[in-house]
């Protein structure tokens, strides 16, 4: 009996290698999104840099916007943001953040430091739009048309690919 | 045609690293000299062929062959020759070749460096490492053919990912990959060690210097790309927690708790089976570092392009190179016994608590790494696991260590004195907190972690302090200088790998209580002061690099009305692959770091600015570089380099006065 201690590394890396082989299985940056082609669930929430101001899903309708979750703690927002800053700058389409689960000022630290692409951050505090709207890590990007439907969902940082290959295109169609 | 030659050197390699992995094998078995004699031809026909394959990869590269799908993916014919060399490494597929190049240096170098070894444990360790090869060539020629022709042929290349297009770009990737694929060696030695049943101080002895090594070229490695992430990724940091660098991470605990546990195997006979356990640790998670890294399980700022192909194959490979090595544990180590006994209070005991302490955090951090993964994979959703894990977990787990790197060092081997070692370490208590509170106060501010963080370096100091005097003092006439003289490297190596810990530590813990960042935005003629520094901005030029356009600005800092210097921050565009790049400027100093790179430009020509003041930053590279030359101290002491034939030696180092005594008997 006592030899079984020495069983141990290998059960322990057993279980490990049967966790790796499931997570092959599993892409990181791509999940199902039940909300796509759904209405964007309702929202009213204050700006991130005016919290007398709200700003509610009535509000956006009649225009095609991107919706990019962020997030100051964020690090993978830092390597999407300098590509979401020029992307912004071509003004095809208004970039709108939520700041999800963060501290107002740290926010607006993290904006000033990195650049505003965002015609205006909701300030998602406690994260309940989120929820809603079914975030699972931050940054996600979500295209929403003119009567508030989601056309796109892109969890993990936004790649100059995807902008290119898919937001754009889809972004054209959308305005047409 | 120098495609194909390289192509064909891969299999050619292959078939010689299968017959590594066999027939030496098979004679250390049968017991059959001529079998064995082969270990080292084969494993030098092995660097031949693989280093022919790794020439070809590179002449495509030099010769700007992109008719080579890999060359034609990551150059471009206005790409500058050293990074065109870069290159090679600059993608999976290369970057699987220099894992097996490394590979075969290691192998070389042991081929060469083991004339002292016993023939049958030379050919069992050459046949493991054989084994390892087969494994990563056929990853290479299945799944990553580096030399996959393209037709036809672009006329330009796709270039070299402009994050990569920089000198510690160059030099990173080799050296981690050296460290990685240097504790295949310890690897091989422990495994060869468990088939053979001879696992005893002799095999420490033998494994030890290998293990630093790797150690060292770890440490190279990872310092290197902390210090690119800092100057290239602009905003300063230094540590991101990202997978990829928790990947190279934690090998390096596991590999630093090998070093020390060798220490105790060698000198003490104790720990055996632990020490090979570590050693097999150590290997299985570069492994596990090259799979998380290639298989795009985790997302990553590094991640390369993924196939999930190459996942399956490399899990393959872990399963069979682990899962077979801890069976082989699991099997044999039972017989090997627990060597010398030790008292509770000893340094036995001191550096298990060491190695204990080194692998929690290894497993933390391995937690931390793999935690997305497991949720994921059991249904629970997606999360991250961000710094504040990282750094909650971690450091509390750091605190413990840097205690017992004070005590252990003075502490005797098999039975030490409570009483004794604290009459000698009062002091450096004292010390310790004296310096602590006087460096915070002089430094302007005291927080309670700054003052945990100072304490934790003075301590270390006071202490390395006290074993150094308790070592050189004069005694039985011999003077300071002549005592000093007579330390051995292996001693002197310790205590300076850990004062780079100190160094690290208060690097570190300074810049953490100390930094100062500002984003302000700047027009021409524009100032800005951080503690006493004036910045002025004196504007922006565009400029043409040879594969980008870029945006210059030009800060001008002055102290006092004195200037210090004319900083030039960049803004890249490459021209092939598109993506903005940011080149901070940054001035070095000892005491600090001013650190400068511009953000957005806004209306009317002026610039968002980050500047940062960034006080003892390059203590936290200083103290990896402390421990890197501890590591070369230690790797050359006498011991290793007096190559006495292996029968000669007894089985315990403490049987041989004048080398083994002499290092650690602390009067």
């Amino acid at each position: 009996m006592k030899s079984l201690k020495f069983l141990i590394p290998l059960v322990l890396f057993g279980v490990l290698a049967l966790f790796l082989g499931a997570g092959l299985k599993l892409d990181p940056r791509e999940v199902p999104s039940p909300l796509i082609d759904k209405p964007a669930p309702d929202f009213k929430l204050a700006r991130l840099d005016d919290p007398a101001t709200t700003i509610s899903r009535e509000d956006m309708l009649g225009k095609v916007w991107l919706l990019n979750v962020w997030a100051s703690w964020c690090v993978a927002c830092r390597e999407e943001h300098p590509l979401l800053v020029e992307f912004a700058k071509r003004k095809l389409v208004p970039v709108y953040g939520l700041n999800y689960k963060d501290v107002r000022a740290d926010g607006k630290a993290w904006l000033s430091q990195h650049g505003n692409p965002y015609e205006a951050s909701l300030f998602d505090e406690k994260g309940k739009v989120g929820i809603d709207y079914g975030v699972y890590g931050v940054p996600e990007t979500f295209v929403i048309d003119r009567k508030g439907v989601i056309r796109y969902k892109q969890i993990g940082p936004l790649t100059p690919e995807v902008l290119r290959d898919r937001i754009e295109p889809l972004i054209k169609s959308l305005q047409a | 045609m120098i495609p194909e030659l390289g192509h064909f050197a891969l299999w050619l390699a292959l078939a010689m690293a299968l017959l590594l992995g066999v027939v030496p094998l098979a004679g250390a078995l049968r017991g059959r000299d001529d079998w064995m004699t082969l270990a080292r031809p084969l494993a030098a026909g092995l660097c031949i062929t693989v280093g022919i394959a790794f020439i070809s990869l590179t002449a495509s590269f030099v010769r700007n062959d992109f008719s080579v799908l890999y060359v034609a993916s990551n150059s471009n014919s206005a790409l500058p020759l050293q990074y065109r060399i870069a290159g090679v490494w600059g993608g999976h597929e290369g970057s699987l070749l220099l894992w097996v190049t490394m590979l075969c240096v290691w192998m070389g170098a042991v081929a060469r460096f083991s004339r002292h070894l016993p023939l049958p444990v030379v050919a069992r360790i050459l046949s493991v490492m054989g084994w390892v090869a087969v494994g990563f060539l056929l990853f290479t020629l299945i799944t990553s053919n580096p030399f996959e022709r393209l037709f036809p042929a672009p006329a330009d290349g796709r270039d070299l990912n402009p994050l990569l297009q920089d000198p510690g770009m160059v030099i990173h990737p080799p050296m981690l990959y050296m460290g990685y694929v240097g504790f295949s060696v310890a690897f091989a030695f422990a495994v060869a060690a468990l088939i053979g049943g001879n696992l005893d101080s002799q095999w420490a002895r033998w494994t030890r210097p290998w293990t630093l090594a790797a150690w060292i070229f770890l440490t190279i490695g990872i310092t290197l790309g902390s210090w690119w992430a800092y100057y290239t990724l602009g905003w300063g940091g230094w540590w991101f927690w990202d997978p990829v660098e928790n990947a190279s991470f934690m090998p390096w605990l596991a590999g630093t708790a090998l070093v020390h546990s060798l220490a105790v195997t060698e000198k003490r006979g104790a720990f055996k089976s632990w020490t090979v356990l570590l050693a097999i640790l150590a290997f299985s998670l570069s492994l596990l570092g090259t799979f998380l890294v290639r298989s795009g399980v985790l997302s990553s700022v590094h991640a390369f392009a993924t196939d999930p192909r190459r996942g399956l194959f490399i899990l393959a490979f872990l399963v069979i190179v682990v899962g077979s090595s801890l069976t082989l544990y699991a099997w044999r180590a039972p017989r090997v016994g627990l060597g010398a006994r030790f008292a509770l209070l000893s340094r036995e005991t001191l550096l298990l608590g060491n190695n204990v302490m080194l692998v929690v955090a290894m497993a933390a951090v391995l937690l931390g790494t793999l935690y997305p993964l497991l949720l994921d994979a059991l249904g629970f959703g997606k999360i991250s696991v961000g710094p504040p894990y990282f750094d909650t977990v971690f450091v509390p787990l750091m605190a413990p260590l840097v205690f017992l790197m004070g005590v252990g060092p003075l502490a005797r081997w098999k039975q030490a004195e409570l009483p004794e070692l604290a009459l000698r370490l009062r002091w450096a208590f004292a010390v310790a907190v004296v310096a602590a509170l006087a460096s915070g106060w002089l430094a302007g501010r005291i927080t309670l972690v700054a003052t945990v963080g100072l304490l934790m370096a003075w301590w270390i100091v006071a202490s390395l302090a006290t074993e150094l005097w308790g070592r050189i003092k004069p005694r039985d006439g011999a003077s300071v200088g002549a005592r000093a003289a007579l330390l051995p490297r292996a001693a002197l190596g310790m205590m300076v790998a850990h004062l780079g810990v100190a160094v690290f530590i208060f690097g570190v813990t300074l810049v953490k209580t100390l930094e100062v960042e500002r984003d302000v935005k700047m027009g021409t003629g524009d100032t800005t002061t951080i503690e006493g520094y004036v910045f002025t901005f004196r504007g922006v030029r565009e400029l043409d690099g040879p594969n980008y356009r870029a945006a210059r600005g030009w800060i001008e800092v002055t102290q006092g009305g004195r200037k210090v210097a004319d900083m030039f921050p960049e803004k890249r565009i490459y021209r092939v692959q598109r993506n903005p790049m940011t080149n901070a400027a940054i001035q070095t100093g000892l005491t600090r770091d001013l650190y400068v790179s511009l953000g957005e430009s806004v209306e009317g020509g002026a610039w968002i600015v980050r500047v940062y003041y960034k006080p003892f930053i390059d203590w936290i590279w200083g103290g990896c570089v402390l421990m890197m030359l501890g590591g070369l101290l230690a790797a050359t002491d006498r011991r290793y380099r007096s190559r006495a034939p292996a029968t000669a030696a007894p089985p315990l180092a403490t049987a041989m006065p004048g080398i083994g005594t002499l290092e650690h008997e602390a009067p």
